[in-house]
């Protein structure tokens, strides 16, 4: 994207001005290389949303943002049902709630390297992984109902991990407001099989050291310590979000034509907050952040047996969960005024500020962690929210370092093999069913992730708390 | 009658070109296919129908893709061969594949859906038919 045609509010701000039928301005935050960077379409799709009726304040881009669908990736946007505002399928995407979350181990790189190989195994052996892979659990059509509303707590009630992980999840583990009922019977079908998988694609589990701490009272606060090992999970909702969220895209393209809403894109697809349909889809979509939560908590069970069966008496206790693929009710002041708002984050984490009171006591005073995943063989982080963050991009930060190639133009420069083979050289195990899905995932086809959090750190998203290096990664 | 994928920021576009637009979906969903594997190391063993319908081929698309990636995960199954009609707003087809092999197929990435981003169903000067978009893997 060419710099010129912004508006450079600051360093790290940079405003698309409202033009056309955007309703508020589109707000990029990044450094001028990586809006340099960032495709066109980018700015094309910032401006599309600033059109969608009952948006607030503005269409924001966070620093490591690409080209989406509808909404770009990294794009941030509140809407006020008071307003005729809108919930937007396209802006919560496919993968409803996918996100992070980290384990603490407690054991040091040191201690771990002797038996790297055995963990390696134990974990490709534990996790269900890639095209075709299935889960031990089979829900009846009345359990499925029970997960879809209880999310992560569902999985502790049955013994998936323990009731303390629920403080270290948003929503307590448990997103209210879910509908199961509104959840069709194929988004159910669809997920049968597949209740503690990872999936495939830039989905993860990985073994990482702690490499470097930035913030050291954040990092106690968290129970980060340098040189100490975290497994870090990153998959979503699976198979039921895919579905819901192709229905609900499919009957919001319809629906919006039908009732005269003229969509900039059809991916853009929307229905009014306050309408059957839009509260259809905020049942449905909010049942899908519990199966979200519930599968990374499954895997978190069976990635402690795991890391057990190799080092005994690991704990392994959760850091934190974040999701960053949802639509949240929040509570934002907005120009002096506090309004309740339908915040979408599309491949964007929360980053709630210190004593913000949904968090819980030992993580009040540091700020919500921000997992922020890399690719696999780079370096990931972990930051906090600031201050400052509750009043930037309501309270939004980046989410990854997002491709810089797409999968096609990998697979030409890279071979699987010698990918494997290269990081292996490097310490790193790399563990996944395909080679094929190895080299489209290939490290250099990713943004410079710490370029990201630079930049999400200098425009006050969120502060560096600490940095994460790869040891095994298994990928789907 | 071809199949090719095209290039999407962080995902990956399937295209198809055919004499006629069911040939065009044809050659779309051997393209989605080709997104996990190769389809010409697909047998056709067992056969699924397939029925949609929409209010324009566009969506037509969509909908015709999707019930294919419903297929494929539900049945964990992969298509290879794919016949394709097309009435007015009705598509009925028959999709024929096999169980996922990781084996032999090396599947890469599961597609999550078919969307509505660089999406077209348009007949080109020289008669015949394109149909693409892009899906998320």
């Amino acid at each position: 994207m060419d710099p010129s045609r912004l508006i450079r509010r600051s360093e790290h701000e940079w405003e698309i001005p409202r033009h056309g039928a955007m309703r508020v301005p589109g707000i990029i935050f990044a450094d001028e290389a990586l809006v340099r960077g960032m495709d066109d379409k980018v700015g094309e799709q910032v401006a599309n949303v600033a059109a969608l009726p009952g948006i607030v304040k503005a269409s924001y881009a966070m620093p490591d943002a690409h080209w989406g669908y509808g909404f770009p990736i990294g794009g941030v946007a509140a809407f006020d049902p008071d307003d005729g505002g809108v919930v937007s399928a396209g802006g919560v995407g496919f993968d409803i709630s996918c996100g992070v979350r980290t384990l603490l181990t407690g054991v040091t790189l040191a201690q771990l390297t002797p038996v790297k190989k055995a963990l390696a195994k134990a974990l490709y052996d534990a996790t269900p992984a890639g095209v075709g892979s299935t889960g031990a659990l089979r829900l009846t059509p009345s359990e499925m109902d029970a997960m879809l509303e209880g999310g992560a707590r569902w999985a502790v009630d049955r013994g998936y991990g323990r009731p303390e992980d629920l403080d270290r999840i948003e929503e307590r583990g448990a997103m209210a407001g879910a509908r199961p009922a509104y959840v069709s019977e194929a988004a159910k079908r669809r997920q049968r099989d597949e209740m503690g998988t990872l999936g495939s694609g830039n989905h993860y589990l990985e073994v990482q050291h702690v490499a470097e701490i930035y913030d050291h009272a954040a990092a106690a606060a968290f129970g980060l310590e340098a040189g100490t090992v975290v497994i870090s999970i990153h998959c979503g909702s699976r198979g039921l979000g895919h579905q819901i969220g192709t229905e609900f895209l499919r009957e919001m393209v319809v629906a919006a034509k039908d009732a005269g809403i003229e969509l900039p894109d059809r991916e853009l697809a929307c229905a009014p907050i306050r309408s059957a349909l839009g509260e259809r889809y905020l049942g449905a979509m909010r049942a899908a952040i519990n199966c979200a939560l519930a599968n990374r908590q499954i895997l978190t069970h069976s990635t402690r047996n795991a890391v057990r069966a190799v080092l005994p008496g690991t704990r392994l206790a959760l850091l934190y969960d974040v999701s960053h693929n949802t639509c949240k009710v929040e509570e934002h002041v907005v120009d002096g005024r506090r309004r309740r708002l339908f915040v979408h984050r599309k491949g964007a984490t929360r980053a709630f500020p210190p004593g913000h009171p949904d968090l819980p006591p030992q993580l009040s005073q540091a700020g919500q962690p921000v997992l922020i995943g890399g690719s696999m063989g780079t370096a990931s982080y972990i930051l906090a929210g600031t201050p400052e963050s509750g009043d930037e991009a309501f309270a939004s930060a980046c989410h990854g370092a997002g491709r810089s190639m797409s999968r096609h133009a990998a697979t030409k420069q890279w071979q699987g093999r010698q990918v494997v083979d290269e990081l292996a050289a490097r310490g790193v195990l790399i563990r996944s069913p395909s080679l094929r899905g190895v080299a489209e995932e290939a490290p250099g086809a990713y943004k410079d992730v710490t370029a990201v959090v630079d930049a999400a750190e200098a425009a006050h998203l969120a502060r560096k708390v600490a940095k994460l290096e790869p040891v095994i990664c298994v990928k789907g | 009658m071809i199949w090719e994928h095209f290039a999407h920021g962080a995902d990956i576009g399937v295209r198809g070109v055919g004499t006629t637009k069911g040939e065009a979906f044809e050659q779309a969903a051997l393209a989605l296919t080709a997104v996990l594997t190769d389809p010409d190391a697909v047998a056709a063993k067992t056969a699924v129908d397939i029925r949609s319908e929409a209010p324009d081929g566009e969506l037509l698309l969509v909908d015709w893709l999707n019930a294919l990636i419903y297929e494929m995960t539900t049945r964990k199954m992969i298509f290879g061969r794919f016949a394709v009609t097309i009435t007015g707003d009705l598509l009925t087809a028959t999709a024929w594949g096999e169980p996922v092999d990781r084996v032999r197929h090396h599947p890469a990435v599961e597609v999550k859906a078919a969307t509505y981003t660089a999406l077209s169903v348009a007949q080109r000067n020289d008669g015949t038919w394109v149909a693409q978009c892009v899906v998320d893997v």
